[in-house]
């Protein structure tokens, strides 16, 4: 309580005297940054906005302000809503599936294996190599062949495991198929969307473990041990005591991914293009088509605004716990 | 702005500077030499040329044998017009996307190349839209080259009464391929003329059931649209097909529309299931190994059977898509940037481009035929022969999935409706969506 | 037994996890002609490494990479050891002199992670060509490090968070201003910071591919990733060759992740991502 009392006393000293000019220092040293993301970030999003709201939609360019024309025509599109829902679904699948299997994968690793780095190495090296490198792989792995099976289904049939085979990245099944009114897509899930997932768990997996094992490494064991002297199970060690610990490199991993996750492009355009009848495509992809290939600029910002907007609504609240929690923490 | 002036004055300056000495030597050094067998075009002697100075030529022809061609080209080039420092920009990838990326964040940016590869036809209309391109009909006049191509064509170019750019090859879109034992093997001719002949055949291959009747790709995006025009083709015949891409509905509203849609999904029902997940080239492969029957393809797939160093005729044989033997065309060419940074020698390539000998020395290796009527046919092969012959005598008709008939904004909407309905097969959606992009057409 | 079953699973993972690169790797090794979907599990009838040269030398219309790589070293880094400074000072600057806004600064600069890129491509064109980078790896180098400033900053700031505000007290007490606290207390802590960032930094600015295709023209500045799609042809590709060139494009992040893996756990051990 004393020592306490002190340190805070000392602190308060020390503040009074750090100089202002410190302060300016501190502040100048930032600067540079914050103006290079303030045009390249925050200038060119403010461009973007602008243009979204033009009747920019030809090669040639027409800065008449329309409104949300732009907004309502996208909304309206079925391939734009179908464009969203896959979006939301890849992100759903590939955050729950990379956070599980990463820590999966970081649980096995740190049970005291023979050859631990070797396995380290192997589930974390994906993470080195891009997707315009993989992505090729991946969709021949994943075509599932018609008379003849190939890829994954022939590897399948050869080893007697028909019942694995499946129609991957040429499905195009929607799942549970739920008609929503006002919508003109069907809900939920795109089955060719799983081997889409399954590839980026692939790259993005062994980087979550990388941070559970982390994690795990930094909780002491005497916490562990002292559980399981009251008789806690493994299993209930790993839930009450070691999950709980984990919580802030879940977030911070949450993070990492989401931004992977929305960004995502050069893994789809490669592995699919979109397809089957855009049941793989996600708004970057889409974006891509109209300013490059419609010569539709407004309409690519607009998509470009309304991605921005559904970032802000995942990664906001994320950004306003993390403020709290840190003032807490001080 | 003011920067950009600047500096093509300063290289206007250097140009002038070093294309006098260049006359200068020439004059007093150079001994006049035998001229090259003049072609039947006539030049004006007075044309200025350049030497020295730099030239950057943009297109998507990065490897093999369209590679070979286009440097096949520079090397023309660069003997008729010495010590212009040539920039090869060339951009493959996505289907043609990432070029078009570049090309328009280099337009919007205000950095055009000086000349860039489009496809002749509609698909210049959004650069002319734009005022990016410089008008060529004089150039074309000056050249002589308005007298060496098929009139047809020149028509076809014409964009407001005037030509834009200048067609290097011509491919053909409509051809089918074959697997000559397979067909043999289910004792079928490998002729087609209509429809009907088709459904026949594929019905007999079904039957059999060992190998795919005819195999379809998708994962690149214009597999599905590409054999849709040669349905439309056969559907609506060479007038009324022309006129599906004058940018209105009203031969979308025609009932032979829906047909065509019909026939496409009939199609498809002999067709592989994994569509979507292969290339064109992986179709192709399958009619290559016997794994398939046959796949409507442009005649680039030939290239394609080259390379894997098969022989054709021998081991796949062609035909024109089921129920036409129009040639539907389709062609690579260059324009002339508006604010070129380097306009002389920009000019100095679309010369060659034109050129029997620069026709001559790309082609042959691009696998695609000239655009003009005067080729040397002792360099080309056997199914090049063929197709020239077939060039000159047969209807030409533009392709829609290749440009030559569509804008860029129309072409995207074509190959996304018809990838939707190569899985979904819904033809009401996808005739709605062709009637609605019509209008694309125009921009 | 138990064990047999974890050794099983890890075993049956790895495997798993080896399985695309395989197949690059035995495409690679075949001729043209060989390669085909029905096919592609055959091993090549015959060994031969042509692929690897045709992509690295070029030849028979393949341009070689040989002098991307080169490009790609060039920007890559400077690139890595100015983002590892820059967020290092940011996070510095965050973690231990926040001032009022501090946080809300820090906000908006993590924001700028998630800005999709295929938005911006023009506005950005347009900046660099009117500060005369557009075109020029110096340009493309910027670009780089200015949309690595979020997530170095964000590893850096939460590294730092976890040094404790006595250590910088402490040393103000001693007299010692901005940059001596600096240098003399935070950097000698924060090694596996700067192992984690620039790792991060490496494999992501090299395997880049967006910004290099739109900022270089020249095919001469082209970096690595445009050269190898570049080899891809506007019509069709020849995989062997592809893959070739996919496994020498992989290569220097593979080596990094192999040699500097272990530092990278470490790394992250240390705290840079937690929080």
């Amino acid at each position: 309580m004393t020592i306490a009392r002190a340190t805070t006393a000392r602190r308060e000293h020390v503040h009074r005297r750090a100089t202002s000019r410190d302060r300016l220092i501190a502040f100048l040293m930032l600067l540079p940054s914050l103006a290079a993301i303030a045009i390249f970030v925050y200038g060119f999003i403010a461009y973007t906005g602008y243009i979204s709201l033009t009747n920019y939609t030809t090669s040639r360019p027409d800065l008449t302000f329309v409104g949300f024309d732009n907004y309502a025509q996208l909304f309206n599109q079925r391939r734009f809503q179908e464009n969203v829902r896959n979006l939301i679904v890849f992100t759903a699948f590939f955050l729950v599936t990379c956070l599980l299997f990463g820590l999966f994968l970081a649980l096995l690793v740190d049970s005291r294996v023979k050859g631990e780095s070797i396995f380290r190495s192997i589930y974390l090296f994906p993470m080195a190599v891009s997707f315009i490198v993989t992505g090729v792989a991946w969709r021949w792995l994943f075509t599932p062949g018609d008379l003849e099976p190939t890829g994954l289904n022939l590897l399948f049939e050869r080893m007697g495991l028909d019942i694995l085979k499946a129609r991957w990245i040429a499905d195009a099944r929607v799942w549970p198929n739920i008609e929503v009114p006002g919508l003109k897509v069907r809900l939920w899930v795109p089955l060719a969307m799983i081997p889409v997932v399954a590839a980026a768990v692939w790259q993005m997996s062994g980087f979550c473990m990388a941070m559970y094992l982390a994690g795990l490494r930094g909780i002491p064991e005497e916490i562990k041990e002292a559980a399981r002297v009251d008789g806690c199970s493994e299993l209930q060690v790993l839930r009450h005591i070691t999950l709980p610990l984990l919580r802030p490199i879940t977030l911070s991993a949450i993070i990492v991914l989401t931004h992977i996750s929305l960004k995502t492009f050069d893994l789809i355009m490669t592995m699919t293009g979109g397809g089957p009848g855009n049941k793989t495509e996600v708004p970057s992809l889409y974006m891509y088509e109209l300013r490059f290939s419609q010569f539709n600029t407004a309409g690519a910002a607009a998509v470009a605004t309304i991605l921005l907007l559904m970032v802000s609504v995942l990664i906001v609240p994320y950004l306003l716990y993390n403020r709290r929690a840190q003032s807490v923490e001080r | 702005m003011k920067k950009g002036q600047k500096l093509t004055r300063r290289q206007a300056l250097k140009w002038m500077g070093l294309s006098a000495a260049g006359a200068a030597l020439a004059a007093c050094a150079t001994p006049p030499a035998t001229a090259p067998v003049a072609p039947a075009e006539s030049k004006p002697a007075d044309q200025p040329k350049p030497s020295g100075g730099k030239l950057e030529i943009f297109s998507w022809w990065t490897n093999g044998g369209e590679a070979d061609g286009l440097n096949a080209m520079f090397e023309v080039f660069r003997a008729k017009n010495p010590g212009v420092d040539i920039v090869n920009a060339t951009v493959a990838g996505g289907a043609g996307t990432n070029a078009k990326a570049v090309l328009q964040t280099r337009l919007a940016g205000g950095q055009p190349p000086d000349s860039w590869q489009v496809h002749a036809g509609r698909e210049t209309l959004s650069y002319v839209n734009a005022g990016q391109l410089e008008p060529l009909t004089e150039f074309f006049t000056e050249q002589g080259f308005d007298k060496v191509m098929p009139q047809f064509l020149l028509d076809q170019l014409k964009i407001n009464g005037e030509i834009w750019t200048v067609p290097v090859n011509i491919h053909r879109s409509n051809v089918l391929w074959y697997n000559p034992k397979v067909l043999e093997q289910a004792g079928i001719e490998p002729k087609f003329p209509t429809l009907d002949s088709l459904w026949a055949a594929l019905e007999k291959l079904k039957a059999a059931g060992n190998v795919t009747p005819i195999a379809v790709g998708g994962k690149d995006k214009f597999e599905a649209s590409h054999t849709f025009e040669s349905i439309l083709l056969a559907t609506f015949g060479v007038e009324d097909y022309v006129k599906l891409w004058d940018g209105t509905d009203t031969m979308w509203n025609d009932p032979r529309a829906a047909e065509a849609l019909g026939n496409l999904k009939k199609l498809f029902s002999y067709a592989n299931s994994d569509r979507s997940a292969l290339g064109w080239a992986d179709a192709m492969t399958q009619v290559l190994e016997g794994k398939a029957a046959m796949t409507i393809m442009g005649d680039w797939a030939h290239g394609l059977g080259i390379s894997k160093g098969l022989k054709v005729n021998v081991d796949y044989g062609w035909t024109p898509a089921p129920g036409s033997d129009a040639f539907m065309w389709l062609s690579d060419s260059f324009g002339l940037a508006k604010g070129a940074p380097n306009p002389a020698q920009a000019k100095a390539w679309l010369e060659v481009c034109g050129s029997r000998e620069g026709q001559d020395a790309f082609n042959p290796k691009k696998g695609s035929i000239p655009a003009r009527t005067d080729p040397d046919l002792t360099k080309y092969d056997d199914y090049l022969k063929a197709a020239i012959a077939d060039f000159s005598s047969k209807p030409l008709v533009p392709s829609a999935a290749h440009g030559a008939g569509t804008t860029n904004a129309y072409q995207a909407k074509f190959h996304n409706t018809l990838e939707v309905f190569s899985s979904d097969l819904d033809e009401k959606a996808a005739l709605d969506s062709l009637k609605e992009a019509a209008a694309d057409n125009n921009k | 037994m138990a064990r047999a079953l974890l050794y099983c699973v890890m075993i049956a993972l790895a495997f798993a996890f080896v399985l695309p690169v395989y197949l690059l790797v035995i495409t690679s090794l075949k001729d043209f002609s060989e390669v085909s979907l029905n096919r592609m599990w055959d091993l090549p009838t015959r060994f031969s490494l042509e692929s690897f040269n045709r992509a690295w030398n070029g030849g028979q219309g393949t341009t070689g990479m040989r002098g991307s790589f080169l490009n790609s070293i060039i920007v890559v880094i400077p690139a890595t050891v100015i983002s590892c400074l820059l967020g290092s000072m940011n996070g510095y600057v965050l973690s231990k002199w926040k001032f009022r806004g501090s946080e809300t600064l820090f906000t908006l600069l993590l924001f700028g992670m998630f800005i999709p890129y295929q938005s911006i491509l023009v506005p950005l064109v347009a900046v660099l060509s009117s500060v005369g980078l557009y075109g020029t790896l110096p340009g493309l180098m910027l670009t780089h490090i200015v949309y690595g400033i979020p997530i170095t900053t964000l590893i850096f700031r939460n590294y730092y968070a976890s040094v404790p505000q006595e250590l910088v007290e402490a040393g103000q007490i001693d007299g010692a201003g901005f940059f001596r606290i600096y240098r003399e207390i935070m950097l000698p802590l924060s090694a596996p910071g700067f192992v984690v960032v620039a790792i991060w930094q490496f494999t992501s600015i090299w395997n880049e591919f967006l910004f290099g295709l739109i900022i270089t023209n020249d095919p001469r500045l082209r970096p690595v990733t445009v050269a190898l799609q570049n080899m891809s042809g506007s019509q069709f590709t020849q995989w062997n060759v592809q893959m070739a060139g996919a496994l020498i494009v992989a290569l220097p992040t593979l080596v990094v992740y192999i040699f500097l893996g272990r530092y990278f756990l470490r790394g992250l051990l240390a705290g840079s991502l937690k929080g």
